[in-house]
């Protein structure tokens, strides 16, 4: 790939990478270049976007509408992307294992993922040939399916689990004393039915794009380059976002039909983000996580068919919300707050006592949030003619023991939910602070 | 899978003409000039920001023409993007200056694509030549290189690359002698009858066929006589070879298994020390470029990849392990065989490589069990893992191997 690249390329790269126009008997492989060629008359693309693309000019840097394929996120910043991005349609998720005993080789393949992945969330290829240059004799430093894709705002995010810092009783990588006390396995849950094919991971990669195949040629390539270093423990793909991070996006639904996250902490405020998403400087042991956060995995089986047997009127008194507007049983419409007391004429609460919305409310959580960000699953089926299907969980909060865990306990003892769903995967890691340029994915835990 | 493809040629030419031999990727020239390799293009051209650079150059062939961007070029390392806007196949080829000594060609430049030939030239004077429709001598032109300081490369990787190729040819040769001599005895084993001495020969012979897997499948005939899996048989095709012997002494996991009778047993049993014959017969006549080599190696540990980690390849015996161990014992041998060349090109990959073919081989250590392995059913889920984590660390890096060398 030549000239694949977002206009805040930097322009070294640039000039490495672009051959004298003269010698190319065709256009280079670009993805942007392509998707501005064949999108500019139904996207209204400025005519001129694609051929300043496929020159790799980096003096002109057209104002580029940002629709919905061409749209790229910084990887670089304060916090890394993906988290108060506003959630992208699709997932594909990877739990890795560190298979080197080497602290030097899990530092570089940290700074070999960076570079890679600051690469492919600007449309580039992962490596600096692409995936059609290079030696003939040799394979390509990027797979290539992506070439002709647009960047489809693929973010990239790298999280630290437990096992990174301890594992077996074994202190690997000389981390063991930076791992905050709240980094631990989460505990185990009534009702779990965990599969340890499914569960936990020394790193994890979280992969959104717009378009499917962009997010899975993220993880696909980000796996390569981590052979013989980590090797995929488990991987998930998410088809459909089930939570909007920002308020200019509409509620999604889950595979049960309801919308999903209407709750959720959006990115519009920023008050909220802080007091629950980001991880203050408070432990000492975690200094390196400030301006983090931590990421709850859980993959949640739906017994889908058992429920769509359900009536209406069951189905909106487990999730506590009409299946239509999703307004709370007690009245009003989408967003607005649950009355918990109100009443009916069979003095039961309207919003039941076991009912998902009440569970979960903040108001009986200690006001706890969290930055919900899942995604719907279907794994194929179970040979029984059902659905392996479901919610694949995705939590920021700022601490699992105060922001995660209580909740978790209280729903798989009380939740009427917890009857037509069984959590079958679980994982819980540190999600370190954005990278600056130049800098690497947690530098900070290992300088 | 993807194999190794040697050439054949009758063996006796004092001095292999290497060009012959180049399939698919490199031509490493009999000569001691330069490697070349041919590139996909457009690759990155340094200085392509200010002047051009002198010693990236362009062909543009077609079926009547064949212009450079320039005549002549500073010697050192020198890119020949050869575009072919033709309607006819295409070759580019740069001959020393009698014409007729091949110094670096590209072939099979299909209409419309773009291909590049790297290598690195000696200040001197030269012919370029584009050959539309790949006959004749081709459109010609002279090409001369000046004297910049920068050298061509030396003969000497010339002859690490001829004393790989016959080391290489010296295993091949041998471990091909050993697989008839096994074989010779699980035969006669097998038909008196002696199941339990069979089945202690099974693995151990068929380590001399692994060893050299990437070469024996290259002989397209033989492999499926010799080597099918019960699986892989075509509707109305005869199953022979290894594993029709293999089902007959561990029928344990087949349903309702009739045993072979005697007159059955000694048939299958000659038509594998036969064919296995053929092979040898066969295997004398090879030679193979650096780049073979290199494939054969990477060939190899796909072939454990695919069949011995997975337990696939040994589904009646469950010796996957024995094969396994045969197939890494081959592409060490193709490696060490290229090492002396790659540690003057890339000490780093090889560093990578020698260490990750250490790494399996200790988890491999980990599973012997006296003179052989664990079963593949001893194995638990996360040995396995560990295994295919290893294989997958050594292979990544393996897969640049041929590349480098060329």
């Amino acid at each position: 790939m030549t000239s694949t690249r977002d206009v805040r390329d930097q322009p070294a790269e640039t000039e490495v990478r672009t051959a004298p126009p003269e010698t190319r008997q065709r256009p280079p492989v670009s993805r942007r270049g392509l998707l501005g060629a064949a999108g500019a008359g139904l996207a209204g693309l400025a005519a001129g976007a694609a051929g300043g693309f496929a020159l790799g000019s980096q003096e002109a840097a057209p104002s580029q509408p940002q629709t919905a394929g061409t749209r790229t996120y910084p990887f670089y910043g304060e916090h890394q992307a993906g988290i108060l991005t506003p959630v992208q349609d699709r997932l594909h998720f990877a739990a890795f294992d560190v298979i080197t005993d080497s602290r030097a080789e899990l530092v570089q393949l940290l700074k070999d993922w960076t570079i890679a992945a600051a690469r492919m969330t600007q449309g580039l290829g992962a490596g600096e040939l692409g995936p059609t240059a290079g030696p003939y004799g040799a394979p390509p430093d990027d797979t290539g399916e992506a070439i002709g894709l647009p960047p489809a705002g693929l973010t990239i995010t790298f999280g630290f689990g437990p096992t990174l810092f301890r594992k077996g009783g074994k202190d690997r990588f000389g981390l063991g004393d930076l791992r905050p006390a709240a980094l631990q396995r989460l505990p185990h849950f009534p009702a779990d039915k965990l599969d340890p094919l499914k569960s936990d991971g020394d790193l994890c990669i979280q992969a959104c794009a717009d378009d499917p195949q962009v997010a899975v040629h993220a993880v696909r390539n980000l796996a390569r380059i981590a052979f013989g270093r980590a090797a995929i423990r488990w991987s998930q793909l998410g088809f459909g976002r089930t939570s909007s991070t920002s308020t200019g996006q509409d509620t999604a639904r889950n595979l049960m039909g309801f919308k999903d996250g209407t709750m959720n902490l959006k990115a519009e405020d920023p008050a909220a983000i802080d007091a629950h998403v980001w991880v203050p400087g408070a432990d000492s042991k975690g200094l390196w996580l400030t301006g983090g956060s931590y990421l709850v995995v859980r993959r949640i089986n739906m017994t889908i068919e058992i429920w769509d047997r359900q009536p209406l009127s069951e189905q909106e008194r487990v999730i506590g919300r009409t299946k239509a507007e999703g307004a709370p049983m007690s009245g009003g419409s989408e967003f607005s707050q649950p009355d918990f007391a109100v009443k009916g004429s069979d003095s039961e609460p309207l919003v039941a006592t076991d009912s998902h919305v009440r569970m979960v409310h903040p108001d009986h959580n200690g006001g706890a949030k969290m930055l919900r960000r899942g995604y719907n699953f279907v794994d194929g089926s179970d040979g029984l003619g059902r659905l392996d299907a479901g919610l694949f969980f995705l939590a920021y909060v700022r601490d699992p023991g105060t922001h995660f865990i209580p909740i978790q306990m209280k729903l798989g003892l009380g939740d009427g939910l917890s009857e037509y769903i069984q959590h079958t995967g679980s994982a819980l890691f540190a999600i370190p602070p954005g990278v600056a340029k130049g800098g690497y994915v947690g530098e900070a835990l290992f300088s | 899978m993807i194999m190794t493809r040697p050439s054949r040629r009758a063996g006796g030419f004092a001095l292999p003409v290497r060009a012959l031999l180049c399939t698919s990727t490199c031509a490493v020239l009999g000569l001691p000039l330069l490697a070349a390799c041919t590139n996909n293009a457009p690759a990155e051209r340094p200085g392509a920001g200010g002047a051009p650079n002198p010693r990236a150059l362009t062909v543009q062939a077609t079926d009547t023409e064949c212009k450079l961007s320039a005549t002549s070029a500073p010697s050192g390392a020198l890119t020949f993007a050869v575009t072919n806007g033709g309607s006819k196949v295409n070759e580019f080829y740069l001959y020393g200056q009698d014409g007729l000594r091949i110094v670096g060609e590209v072939e099979n430049i299909g209409p419309g694509i773009t291909r590049e030939l790297v290598l690195k030239v000696e200040p001197g004077n030269y012919i370029s030549a584009c050959k539309p429709g790949m006959v004749g001598d081709g459109i010609r032109a002279p090409f001369s290189v000046s004297d910049s300081g920068e050298q061509g490369s030396s003969g000497n990787d010339v002859e690490l690359v001829e004393q790989a190729n016959q080391n290489y040819q010296k295993y091949v040769e041998d471990q091909t002698e050993q697989l008839v001599s096994m074989t010779a005895k699980f035969v006669a084993a097998y038909k008196a009858g002696k199941d339990d001495e069979a089945r202690a020969l099974y693995p151990v012979a068929r380590t001399h066929w692994e060893r050299i897997e990437t070469v024996a499948e290259s002989f397209g005939d033989l492999d499926p006589k010799l080597d099918l899996r019960e699986a892989d048989l075509e509707p109305g095709q005869k199953w022979t070879g290894w594993h029709r012997l293999e089902k007959d002494l561990w029928p344990a996991r087949a349903k309702n298994y009739q045993q072979l009778s005697t007159a059955q047993r000694a048939s299958y049993a000659d038509n594998l020390m036969k064919n296995t014959k053929v092979l040898q017969g066969r295997v004398d006549d090879l030679e193979f470029s650096a780049d073979e080599i290199a494939n054969g190696s990477r060939g190899l540990l796909d072939e454990v990849a695919t069949g011995k980690v997975t337990g696939e390849e040994e589904y009646w015996s469950r010796t996957d392990l024995w094969d396994f161990q045969a197939n890494i014992d081959g592409a060490v041998v193709g490696f060490e065989g290229l090492r002396p060349l790659l540690k003057q090109r890339n000490p780093d990959l090889d560093r990578s490589i020698a260490a990750k073919f250490a790494a399996v081989q200790a988890l491999l250590d980990a599973q012997r069990v006296g003179d052989g392995f664990k079963t593949y059913d001893k194995l638990t889920k996360a040995e396995v893992k560990e295994l295919s984590d290893a294989v997958n660390a050594l292979s990544e890096p393996l897969s640049k191997l041929a590349a480098a060398v060329v």
